[in-house]
């Protein structure tokens, strides 16, 4: 047993982690685990509840996407009801996620990860976070703004509110479009089209500063997996799981959701509350697979709307096969705010839109119901069980980012291997570890550390537990 | 001119004159004249039972308290409705309330339309001074129409009136006393199962939170409607 470095709290990620790193005798790093430290137990207090409350007893998994999780929960909840929910529904529903992604990528873009971009790795740590580049680069952290609010603003309009509403509901959504949200949401397109644009020319132009990293931030072959519709094109509500490998070749296609079950299993490891699902044909820990924006380019045919399909066709020449670094996530959520403005503009542009008949109402009619979305971070499973009155029996949610844990653990060990040798240990050194974090935009609970400020305390202990080295950040 | 048999009784509240006659109680004559008294388990049409205690009104001279919605007013009394003292002991009364049930509003179906909401909101309830208890209660979900969460009942007795009083079917009791105390469906028989039950959905509608509720309504959906009330007791009276 040798040295240890601790980095906790890992700053500027969505919830509550600390990382591990563990040093050989000769001061080189062993390995690296990322521990998830909160427990949060929905399956379990779900049960006995009714199951139209899961929407919003779900929802709470999260602040950032509660969309998200209303979404696969409702979903879950029609097939319980077994009705097939009218198709302004749907199209009001895929809105909705469809401005929760936007405002989600935005977060982690322009308020978590530039700060490193913008500023450097090693720059200050007090400064280097949302309100730092906005004193440097002022025009793009209002960007960033902006195009938060616009995809807050979506929901907003939609639902209500923009935190935990309760409009999607089992059977549709409360209530139909207002018709001045619309006109308001399509006035606002030309200029947020305009930003991401902006943003994306931006980071293109750049891409060469950032090769150490692209190199170096868990780039390493891996399954890639998420929703594709029938045509193979990119997904977010509703559609088939595709898998597919390092080279780029689809290893399964069209596979219903319902089966989730064949094709994931979850492994725990005792260092993490964090269950770690793989591939099931391929075994564990050999079916690790990555999911979410990276994930959902590397799998798609294409888009279905202009400006993104170019972008796309660019991206997917990156790489040979598969783009295999997670540091082109950034990349990806760039991309994929993009789509979301444009399908937006579409959805809205369908006069069937405007459309009353939004809700679809039965009793329950089926045990079980599974539902399935493309939330930011990747594919959300919700899968209940209720009695004949509707009482949940038993919940199973696999969520977006659990998806990723054994490639961001891989990920985390690449990096720190890397760059942290323990004999000069320095602060910029340890958040290069945590930005490989950063750029899979974990989201591990509610709470989020926008401004950075978290105190990061890493310690070099010895062998005999003694402490060898501090460093705090934030004082 | 009044009637040899009629009599009419003068008192003040916080301090103003007013008179009422036999058969008005305090919180009669209160709402009449636009005075605010919170209530939780009083609604007009059935009988009140003084169950909640927080109309409870103080009496000049008198150290006890009484509930404004069971007492009638007697000649010169001098009735105060609002101090310091009276305010502590509502919200004191509300948190208690909270702090016993799960009242976790984010995800009730009356979200929005819960009478304990929004006197916890009146009597500025931002915080529980208390530990929360939680005990669990399942819910019966057997009747096909509506449900029942016990987690969200504050005990009113409002359902168990209306059942007996204005429908006539006294299908709803309660059993076992203090924190187990819970609202039961005839012998505590499960409500679809109820022989007794008319499905007329009256206790659903005078229930004051989400504890009884509309089956298949979302979270902020079930609003309650109860302007049948004052009408089906009026009838029920006779017509007078």
């Amino acid at each position: 047993m040798s040295d240890r470095i601790v980095i906790e709290q890992v700053t500027r990620i969505e919830g509550h982690a600390r990382v591990s790193i563990f040093l050989n005798d000769d001061g080189s790093v062993k390995d690296a685990q990322v521990h998830v430290t909160q427990v949060r137990g929905f399956e379990k207090f779900v049960q006995g509840r009714p199951f139209y409350e899961m929407p919003s007893l779900t929802a709470r998994t999260c602040g950032i996407c509660p969309v998200s999780h209303l979404i696969a929960s409702a979903k879950a909840c029609d097939q319980i009801l077994s009705v097939r929910i009218p198709p302004t529904a749907i199209s009001l529903r895929r809105i909705l996620n469809l401005g929760q992604i936007i405002q989600s990528h935005a977060l982690n873009f322009f308020y978590l990860s530039s700060p490193d971009l913008l500023l450097g790795m090693d720059s200050d740590p007090a400064r280097r976070n949302i309100l730092g580049v906005a004193q440097e680069h002022p025009q793009f952290a209002r960007d960033g703004i902006r195009l938060r609010q616009f995809g807050q603003q979506v929901i907003e309009r939609l639902a209500g509110k923009r935190i935990h509403p309760a409009w999607v509901i089992p059977g549709g959504v409360a209530s139909p479009l207002d018709p001045s949200a619309r006109e308001q949401i399509l006035r606002e397109i030309p200029e947020v089209k305009n930003i991401i644009q902006r943003t994306l020319d931006w980071y293109k132009k750049n891409l060469n500063a950032y090769q150490e990293y692209i190199r170096t931030f868990a780039n390493f072959p891996s399954l890639f997996l998420g929703l594709v519709n029938k045509e193979g094109r990119l997904e977010h509500y509703h559609g088939y799981l595709r898998v597919v490998t390092a080279r780029g070749s689809i290893l399964a296609d069209q596979l219903s959701v319902e089966d989730y079950a064949d094709y994931i299993g979850e492994a725990v490891e005792p260092w993490s509350y964090l269950k770690s699902p793989y591939y099931k044909p391929l075994g564990y820990p050999g079916g690790m697979y990555r999911v979410g924006p990276l994930a959902r380019l590397n799998i798609a045919n294409e888009c279905g709307t202009p400006l993104a399909d170019q972008e796309l066709a660019e991206f997917h020449c990156l790489d040979k096969g598969a783009v295999l670094s997670s540091f082109h996530y950034h990349y990806a959520r760039l991309i994929e705010i993009l789509y979301a403005i444009e399908r937006i503009e579409q959805l809205l542009d369908d006069p069937d839109i405007l459309s009353t008949s939004v809700r679809a109402h039965a009793e329950v009619n089926n045990l079980e119901g599974i539902g399935v979305s493309e939330a930011p971070r990747g594919t959300l499973i919700h899968h209940y069980k209720v009695d004949e009155y509707g009482l949940i029996q038993w919940a199973n949610l696999i969520i977006a980012s659990g998806h990723n844990n054994l490639a961001m653990n891989r990920g985390v060990l690449q990096a720190a291997r890397y760059y942290v040798k323990s004999a000069q240990l320095t602060e910029g050194m340890l958040n290069r570890v945590e930005a490989v974090i950063r750029a899979f935009d974990p989201c591990l609970a509610c709470s989020t550390h926008a401004v950075g400020q978290m105190p990061l305390a890493i310690e070099l202990i010895a062998p005999d537990g003694r402490v060898v080295d501090t460093l705090v950040r934030g004082e | 001119m009044m009637t040899p048999t009629a009599t009419v009784k003068t008192f003040t509240i916080d301090g103003k004159p007013y008179s009422a006659t036999e058969d008005e109680t305090i919180l009669d004559v209160a709402r009449e004249n636009g005075i605010d008294i919170p209530t939780l388990c009083h609604l007009e049409g059935i009988l009140p039972t003084g169950q909640c205690r927080l109309c409870m009104v103080e009496i000049q001279g008198s150290g006890r308290l009484v509930p404004a919605c069971a007492t009638k007013p007697e000649e010169g009394m001098e009735i105060v409705t609002d101090n310091p003292r009276l305010r502590n002991y509502r919200k004191m009364i509300v948190e208690l309330l909270f702090s016993e049930r799960n009242h976790i509003c984010a995800v009730c179906v009356s979200n929005g339309h819960c009478e304990l909401q929004s006197v916890a909101q009146k009597l500025g309830v931002n915080h529980v001074r208390f530990a929360y208890l939680h005990p669990r209660f399942m819910l019966d979900g057997s009747h096909p129409k509506y449900e029942v969460d016990h987690n969200r009942c504050i005990l009113c007795g409002r359902c168990v009136r209306v059942c007996e009083e204005i429908e006539g079917a006294h299908t709803r009791d309660l059993r076992n006393r203090g924190i187990r105390t819970m609202v039961i469906t005839d012998f505590d028989t499960p409500w679809g199962e109820s022989p007794t039950c008319t499905g007329c959905g009256k206790c659903v509608h005078v229930c004051p939170t989400g504890a009884l509720a509309e089956k298949g309504k979302s979270v902020a959906e079930m609003a309650k409607r109860r302007h049948f009330l004052p009408y089906l007791a009026l009838r029920r009276r006779g017509g007078k």
